[in-house]
């Protein structure tokens, strides 16, 4: 079954590897889910990432992280990109790539920042802007396997048109049973949202969180300065460092 | 190999006249070792020490007080830019070793923050480099190694360390912090000396 | 601003069978021990430079030519690799 079984990568240095463009989801105007077919794909766990490397014809090259977005499906690799606008290889996946090229990814990679459907401890999320695609494996993960640990997710995104995954989960399939998502708009919340457009603050943490009484493992991902800012909140929170598991995708802010 | 089709890239455009391998470019990128270095002109200085640990030091109004030059200049970084014709302003190392009294061959150039690289003496005498505390008119950026950086353009852009210190004078050479893991000791654009063994 | 440490498990794949992002180092310079993947991490050019978060000391670094990759460990008094 999609999803199970997941070793991440056991042993053996890794190359790259051809892969194709099977289907594309479009997940909002900036943003798109990408899934390739890499043959001989190992599985991989939520919240590890791919290396995709793209050649021009003159050979140069690019190469950026992306993380899964969701459990492989057999050879079924699927990540999400959100455009940077001046960026060289996000605009180029999200508006260029067709069904059929190619590129090359190397991975799965990150043993690090991976939640484990043996971990019985609640587990809070955190993502600011693309920052919630590994924490969407991480969701996927737990549905896939069946899991009743208790998910918490807190979004921060720029407007809710920004959203992505937005319908899985503002309208979570049952098997998401035990996943609470929070929204905080950094630019412009929805007509009736409680609360004006904000950076995520303390008080979102703990309105949404876990108390650090409950040892939960709270994954934050998102831009270096957001990642900065949540990780500085939740341990001035009580969550011991060491709970607190992070990754930054670079500059900029959602 | 696999292509992308209509993958471009960056733009860049291979010019006639630049080094072997590198592009043109009109931005300024900005490469980082590290956190960038905020220093104050009143906390700046620069040392020169000899092979025989006589200090030589200038603080940053001493420097203002040396002739002022205005390179205008190619720039060639290893990681495959060139950019052309950028303008400085600074003081020559000519100047800066005036009354030192060295007969080191090489010198490791060291930054507030920790960097350093390492190059022959010569190739910081002769009107060949300089200490330069202004880009296009403006005050160096600490970004571009503000408030003062070394400018030794006819050596890849990571010998033009970016908020510099000082220099130490060698008898033996040493390698700086890219030299010591795999950047070629000398770098001459000319000859792409990237790496070491190039 | 920085990257991280997870950002290196790709580059230092090339290099070793066992995920090095998960490993445990203790940094030279002060002794603090953080995983690899919560290191500062500055480039991908001219080379990776990963710092100590605790005093911003260089940990490791990797370049990457077109024939050879340099690793330098110096800054890390210890690394402790799970298996
Ligand atoms: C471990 C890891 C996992 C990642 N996973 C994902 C993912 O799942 N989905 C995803 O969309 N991205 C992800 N990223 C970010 C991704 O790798 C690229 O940095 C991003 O796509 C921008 O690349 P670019 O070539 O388009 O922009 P670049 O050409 O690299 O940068 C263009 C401009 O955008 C700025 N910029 C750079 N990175 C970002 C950023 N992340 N956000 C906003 N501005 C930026 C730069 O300062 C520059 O001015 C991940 C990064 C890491 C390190
Ligand atoms: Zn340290």
């Amino acid at each position: 079954m999609a999803g199970t079984a997941i070793s991440g990568r056991l042993t053996g240095r890794l190359v790259w590897q051809r892969a194709t463009l099977l289907a594309v989801t479009e997940e909002t105007a900036g943003a798109r889910s990408l899934a390739f077919e890499v043959p001989g794909w190992p599985g991989h766990l939520g919240g590890q990432h791919v290396d995709l490397r793209l050649t021009a014809d003159d050979g140069y090259t690019a190469q950026r992280s992306y993380s899964m977005s969701a459990p492989a499906g057999g050879d079924l690799v699927t990540i999400t990109v959100q455009r940077v606008d001046d960026g060289e290889v996000s605009p180029y996946l999200v508006d260029q790539l067709r069904i059929g090229d190619a590129v090359e990814l190397r991975g799965p990679v990150g043993g690090w920042f991976v939640w484990r459907p043996t971990d019985p401890a609640p587990v809070l999320l955190v993502g600011g802007g693309s920052g919630v695609v590994p924490l969407m494996a991480m969701i996927r993960a737990r549905r896939a396997a069946g899991s009743r640990v208790p998910f918490r997710l807190i979004y921060s995104v720029r407007t809710p048109a920004d959203v992505l995954f937005a319908r899985e989960l503002r309208q979570p399939p049952i098997a998401d049973g035990g996943l609470d998502t929070a929204w905080v708009y950094t630019r412009e919340a929805p007509a009736g949202a409680a609360g004006l457009p904000h950076r995520i603050t303390l008080s979102d943490l703990t309105a949404h969180g876990w108390p650090a009484d409950l040892e939960p493992m709270c994954f934050v991902c998102g831009p270096t300065g957001f990642v900065e800012a949540v990780a500085t909140a939740l341990v001035d929170l009580g969550h011991p460092a060491d709970r607190v598991k992070t990754e930054r995708f670079g500059p900029s802010g959602s | 190999m696999t292509l992308s089709p209509g993958f471009r890239g960056r733009h860049r455009s291979q010019a006639a006249g630049l080094p072997p391998g590198q592009y043109l470019t009109t931005d300024f990128p900005v490469l980082s070792a590290g956190p960038t270095p905020r220093i104050s002109r009143e906390r700046w200085e620069f040392t020169i020490r000899t092979e025989h640990q006589v200090e030589h030091r200038w603080s940053w109004s001493q420097l203002q007080q040396l002739p002022v030059q205005t390179p205008t200049v190619d720039l060639h970084c290893v990681t495959k830019w060139s950019k052309l014709a950028t303008s400085w302003r600074g003081v020559s190392l000519d100047d800066l070793f005036a009354g030192v009294d060295t007969a080191a061959e090489f010198a490791m150039v060291h930054s507030f923050g920790g960097y350093t690289t390492n190059l022959p003496v010569a190739d910081l005498l002769d009107g060949k480099a300089w200490i330069v505390h202004t880009y296009e008119g403006a005050d160096l950026h600490p970004e571009h190694g503000g408030p003062a950086r070394l400018l030794v353009p006819h050596l890849y852009l990571w010998k033009s360390a970016k908020w510099v210190r000082g220099i130490e004078l060698m008898v033996q050479n040493r390698p700086g912090f890219w030299e010591g893991v795999g950047y070629h000791d000398y770098g001459d654009p000319w000859r792409e000396q990237r790496y070491q063994g190039d | 601003m920085a990257l991280d440490g997870n950002t290196l498990a790709g580059p230092l794949s090339e290099l070793f069978a066992v995920d090095v992002t998960a490993a445990v180092s203790r940094c030279a310079g002060c002794g603090q021990q953080d995983a690899v993947a919560d290191l500062l991490v500055y480039g991908p050019d001219p080379g990776w430079v990963a710092r100590c978060p605790g005093c911003d000391s260089v940990v490791l670094r990797i370049v990457r030519g077109p024939s050879a990759v340099w690793l330098d460990l110096h800054g890390s008094a210890a690394l402790r690799i799970p298996l």
